[in-house]
């Protein structure tokens, strides 16, 4: 353990070196950020000209949601996108044979080779949509209520990965499976509803087994305190839900290691 | 003289095909949007008790098919990435200097990418058209289909344009990605993608449609509902023409001072 946390802070210190040889890039993503915030803000503001909420969630509700959702996408692609997303390169050029042969375990190193700094700025914009929210919702949360908002955002960060690794994962069969990318995105837009517009087998599908709907919901409701039940279950059944993505990702992860024959061979 | 762009679009056809199954799952993904859309639109009708402007829930879940129909059809996919690469690696010194148009060529890629998209997405389409089965409402009068069809193609030509417009600030930045990130968002909000825009405050909506986003997406689908009809159909044919020809002078004006602006980077 002590070892990946070692290498990990040398890979976390070489593409912080790296990124700041592009300073002027950062200011341009935070416009990226705000442009797509501000295009979520104008969606939110036109249907609640014709709404006075939805289900019990209100307008600035719905955009801690959205801040909520925005936030953990981030952190997600701070610390993996990049990796996981090059996963499909690795493997149609062969260089996965070199991820391969490192002595460290091949998920590890395939996932953490580089860190998003731009992304760690657009968490800070996510942020401040957060705590606009709370002022505008009136709402001062506890110690405790903020304690359970981040833990939960380490569950919901864990989905992001595990769905979009799988993904990635069907390159061993599918060669160039970047449309990967926009698979994750498409997963990942139901995550900004609130949670009572679901219903059905669908809703059953997405909180249960890939629980995408609880990812950002959870949270939320636990910042604003807006639970009407007890706490411990949407807590314990987004907890049991990551842990079983994640476990999903990494057999299939192996198995699909197990059929790999590497490229030009 | 156009023996060769049809050799490009023949090649773009085969060279897309190998892809067939990674398009197929793409198109696939593509649904879950619209899952997502058809449960919030129909919680918002469920708390109102007249319509939304003039939508009720059947209509407004047929716009949204309609808009991935539309969207199938023009939205280039990946296009500007790879001019971007060609003009960042020095690629298109090979164009230079041969008998061969840089747009025509990227344009014959492009139609032969949507056709064979098109084409593959009719399985997810077909799925929707039978879940959806009551909301389709076909065109009333023959007329629709062929402006329809008229309609879109411009919406391709200017999503085409404005891509490729995008791509060839690669000649100034190393790093393009941000632009057209932003440029999405535009396109993405408003082009009638996410809600359609005559939900939107009149003041704004007037503004809008002076832009070309609406022409991308919203304005065909309006064709295909015949909701604009007579003196305002034609104005917004002709608004939409002027938009196609507006970004093709506005690549051509990039595209020359790019070229001598160009070092051929590793050529």
């Amino acid at each position: 353990m002590r070892r990946y946390l070692e290498i990990y802070g040398i890979m976390l210190r070489n593409s912080l070196i790296r990124e700041m040889s592009f300073k002027a890039n950062f200011l341009l993503w935070i416009a990226v950020e705000i442009c797509w915030f501000g295009g979520q803000m104008v969606f939110i503001e036109v249907l609640f000209q014709h709404v006075q909420s939805i289900g019990d969630w209100t307008k600035w509700q719905m955009v801690l949601l959205l801040g909520t959702h925005q936030l953990i996408g981030q952190i997600f692609q701070a610390f993996f996108f990049v990796n996981v997303a090059n996963i499909p390169e690795l493997v149609r050029t062969g260089k996965m044979d070199f991820m391969l042969l490192l002595p460290v375990d091949s998920q590890f190193a395939v996932s953490t080779r580089q860190f998003g700094l731009d992304n760690v700025v657009n968490g800070m914009v996510s942020i401040g949509i957060i705590t606009l929210s709370l002022a505008k919702l009136g709402l001062r949360p506890e110690t405790s209520q903020v304690l359970l908002f981040l833990g939960t955002l380490g569950f919901g960060v864990a989905v992001h990965y595990s769905v979009m690794f799988f993904l990635a994962t069907a390159s061993f069969w599918i060669v160039r499976a970047q449309g990967l990318f926009s698979g994750y995105f498409n997963t990942f837009a139901l995550g900004r509803y609130p949670d009572v517009v679901f219903h059905g087998i669908f809703k059953l599908i997405f909180s249960w087994i890939i629980p995408i709907i609880l990812v950002a919901n959870v949270p939320s409701r636990f910042l604003m305190g807006s639970f009407s039940g007890p706490v411990f279950y949407p807590l314990l059944q987004l907890a049991l839900g990551a842990c079983f993505v994640l476990a999903a990702s990494r057999f299939f992860w192996k198995f699909a290691l197990a059929r790999y024959t590497s490229a030009s061979s | 003289m156009f023996l060769k762009y049809t050799k490009t679009f023949g090649i773009g056809l085969q060279n897309t095909f190998v892809y067939r199954w990674n398009i197929l799952f793409r198109s696939m993904f593509g649904l879950l949007p619209l899952a997502g859309t058809v449960f919030i639109w129909r919680a918002i009708f469920s708390e109102t008790t007249g319509g939304i402007a003039s939508y009720n829930y059947a209509s407004m879940i047929w716009y949204f098919i309609l808009v991935l129909v539309v969207d199938n059809l023009v939205t280039p996919t990946e296009d500007e990435w790879q001019i971007a690469a060609d003009i960042r690696e020095g690629q298109i010194s090979a164009f230079l200097v041969k008998p061969l148009n840089y747009l025509a060529y990227r344009v014959s890629l492009f139609l032969s990418y949507r056709l064979v998209y098109s084409f593959i997405t009719i399985v997810p389409l077909a799925l929707v058209f039978f879940w959806f089965s009551d909301y389709v409402t076909l065109p009333k009068s023959l007329m629709t289909w062929p402006i329809f069809f008229l309609s879109v193609c411009m919406a391709a030509a200017i999503s085409f344009l404005i891509a490729y417009t995008v791509a060839l600030m690669a000649f100034w930045l190393l790093e393009i990605s941000t632009l057209v990130f932003i440029v999405y968002s535009f396109e993405y909000f408003l082009s009638g993608h996410t809600f359609p825009i005559d939900i939107m405050p009149p003041w704004f909506q007037k503004i809008l449609m002076f832009f070309p986003f609406p022409y991308q997406m919203f304005f065909p689908v309006q064709v295909f509902m015949e909701k604009v009809q007579g003196w305002e159909l034609w104005t917004g044919l002709v608004i939409q023409a002027t938009w196609v020809f507006l970004m093709w002078l506005a690549s051509q004006w990039l595209w020359s001072r790019g070229v001598k602006k160009y070092q051929a980077v590793g050529g």
